[in-house]
């Protein structure tokens, strides 16, 4: 079973969000997305500086199997992006919550945050997208 | 093993020419080399096996089941290209003069005829060499048509998840935003979020039909009319006209613009990358944008349309006038078919995937959408396959090349997870249907006892499991022996 934290909020499309503790925002791909998409072979990360709104395509990730877009969770301005997977792009698979990572934020609107799902939503929604 | 590991010092073959014809006594001694050319050192026979072996090494619709479909390569009629290759045909010379080229442009002016009647549009334009270059030059129409309105503030382009990749690509080329339309649980396009989707600032939609799932727009007039009641036009991408053929046209269904893949549908040979031909075709409201040049007859004399004659047209998109190779193989084929041979080309591609859906749902295979009859291809989802047997759409696939059966496409479209799609095209009999069904059962079986030969497979081809993500990490095409 893929693994889901209960600290993190989730996008129906596959993404996750965690706030940290200066209120910046780190975002990824959830485990559910990584093992659906097979080994990564390249990310195309966001431009460092650039504002997105919540839903805009900002990564394209490409697996042996598919390109497929990543939809910003929230709106904001991107503070960092990871740097480590232009080298090793797999670091997605391998730790989805943590080292691969995908870029921080300065989110615009915090009320954004709680239109997200919870742990608790999102696995019920992959279970309903399973069927 | 390259015909460079063969080689041995001092062999050589025969020379075919004449020692007349190899006299290089005048080239001046500074032009010429100092040491001898690097080039494998073979006797003929083995040249000659060399490159036999390496052909028998294709895995091919020349040789085996192809249910990659029209979308990438259907059967190509042999007698065409024979008559593609006349001596008349492959020496025009581009430039050559009208009084000279009235053979090919009378082929380019009824093709543009019998394109017109195939879509029910009302004008062609042959200019574009390739699918991608016909969606762009489409989307260029839409543009220009929205300026001479004055409704430039039409930015945006819909284009469904079940679309084709190339169409978002085309929209962004022309620097529209592209929006995304979701799938019902049917297959069809959402009505309520094409909707919601639709604003001033629409441009158009565009949409494959069938889509790629295999499945007929069930709502196109509905789709045609909202989108037209709010100002935008619709566009029809080409790529599966293989089903719709001679029974119904895009035209008819409210499609303003469309292009044609000529080395798809229409039979000619072609590689990834080409050589391609991808013809436009637009109702009235295009008319005047339609790419130039076009071929046009006054009193039984072809002639050029060119910028004078058109002047809102979106422009050049080639050289001269497109691929004449491709549209002279195309003609040929609709000249072969005729109105009811084009006719049965769509009834045999949607009756051999219908059969096959049919078959493969009763070894006990999941249809994406069991309740909808296929158009000329359709898609299966492997996932109960990969959860209960642990091989996922891909192993299976590489498995059945070990039995002479050609992958279908994987993975696309992306909307279903672990799928296939499938489509075996008009020219393949039930035998050989049957012969892909037999394949599969057995495979069933294989999944359930040793699934672990299906993930490794292929086995008995010349090349066996690749490393995909090597592949695309650390390409290296470079033989060892250059480095």
């Amino acid at each position: 079973m893929n693994r889901v934290p209960a600290e993190l909020r989730y996008t129906q499309t596959h993404e996750w969000v965690r706030v940290e503790d200066d209120g910046t925002v780190v975002i990824g791909i959830t485990d559910h997305a990584q093992a659906q998409l097979g080994e990564l072979v390249f990310a195309d990360l966001p431009d460092v500086g650039v504002k997105v709104n919540a839903s805009d395509e900002v990564c394209v990730i490409e697996s042996v199997k598919a390109a497929s877009d990543v939809y910003s969770p929230l709106s904001g301005k991107i503070l960092e992006v990871n740097e480590d997977l232009e080298e090793s792009p797999s670091l997605v698979n391998s730790d989805p919550y943590g080292d691969g990572w995908l870029y921080k934020m300065d989110p615009a609107d915090p009320d954004e945050l709680s239109e997200l799902l919870d742990a608790d939503d999102y696995s019920h929604y992959m279970e309903e997208d399973e069927d | 093993m390259l015909i460079f590991e063969k080689s041995k010092k001092g062999r050589h073959t025969a020379h075919h020419r004449s020692e007349a014809m190899g006299d290089c006594s005048d080239i001046p001694k500074h032009f010429l080399r100092e040491e001898p050319l690097s080039l494998p050192e073979v006797s003929e026979l083995q040249v000659v096996r060399h490159y036999t072996q390496l052909s028998q090494k294709n895995f091919s619709i020349d040789s085996h089941f192809y249910p990659l479909g029209s979308c990438t390569m259907k059967y190509n009629p042999r007698g065409i290209h024979r008559m593609a290759s006349l001596t008349g045909f492959l020496s025009r010379h581009p430039l050559a003069s009208l009084s000279h080229s009235q053979g090919f442009m009378a082929i380019a002016f009824d093709f543009q005829e019998m394109l017109k009647e195939i879509t029910g549009m009302k004008g062609v334009s042959l200019t574009p060499m390739a699918g991608a270059a016909g969606e762009f030059a489409g989307v260029l129409m839409i543009k220009a048509y929205h300026h001479a309105r004055g409704e430039d503030e039409r930015n945006e382009m819909l284009v469904p998840d079940s679309a084709h990749g190339t169409n978002p690509a085309s929209a962004a080329m022309c620097a529209y935003k592209v929006k995304e339309i979701p799938t019902d649980s049917q297959g069809n396009l959402d009505i309520t979020a094409l909707k919601k989707a639709i604003s001033p600032k629409t441009a158009g939609i565009m949409l494959t039909n069938p889509s790629t799932l295999g499945l007929f727009e069930e709502n196109i007039q509905r789709v045609a009319e909202i989108v037209h009641e709010a100002g935008a036009l619709l566009y029809y991408d080409g790529a599966n006209l293989n089903a719709i053929l001679g029974r119904c046209r895009p035209g008819d269904m409210g499609f303003d613009v469309m292009h044609m893949n000529l080395h798809k549908t229409f039979a000619t040979p072609h590689g990834s990358g080409g050589p391609g031909a991808g013809p436009v075709a637009v109702n009235e409201r295009l008319l005047p944008y339609l790419p130039i040049p076009m071929v046009d007859k006054q009193n039984d004399h072809y002639h050029w349309l060119t910028e004078k004659e058109r002047p809102h047209t979106i422009g050049r998109l080639s050289t001269f006038m497109g691929n004449a190779g491709i549209i002279i193989r195309a003609y040929l084929y609709l000249r072969l078919l005729g109105r009811e041979g084009l006719a049965r080309v769509s009834e045999y591609s949607v009756l051999n995937a219908n059969y096959l859906r049919k078959r493969l749902q009763q070894l006990g295979y999941t249809l994406a959408y069991p309740e909808r009859r296929a158009a000329h291809e359709f898609v299966l989802t492997l996932k109960r396959e990969a959860k209960e047997f642990g091989v996922n759409a891909m192993d299976l696939a590489k498995r059945i090349l070990d039995f002479g059966c050609h992958a279908p496409t994987t993975y696309f479209p992306l909307s279903v997870p672990e799928c296939w799609l499938i489509e075996p095209t008009e020219t393949e009999t039930k035998e050989e249907l049957d012969h892909f069904v037999e394949v599969l059962k057995d495979l069933r079986r294989e999944m359930k006892e040793t699934p672990e030969i299906v993930r490794t497979a292929p086995h008995t081809l010349p090349v066996v499991r690749l490393d995909d993500v090597k592949a695309a990490r650390e390409l290296d095409v470079v033989y060892e022996w250059a480095h």
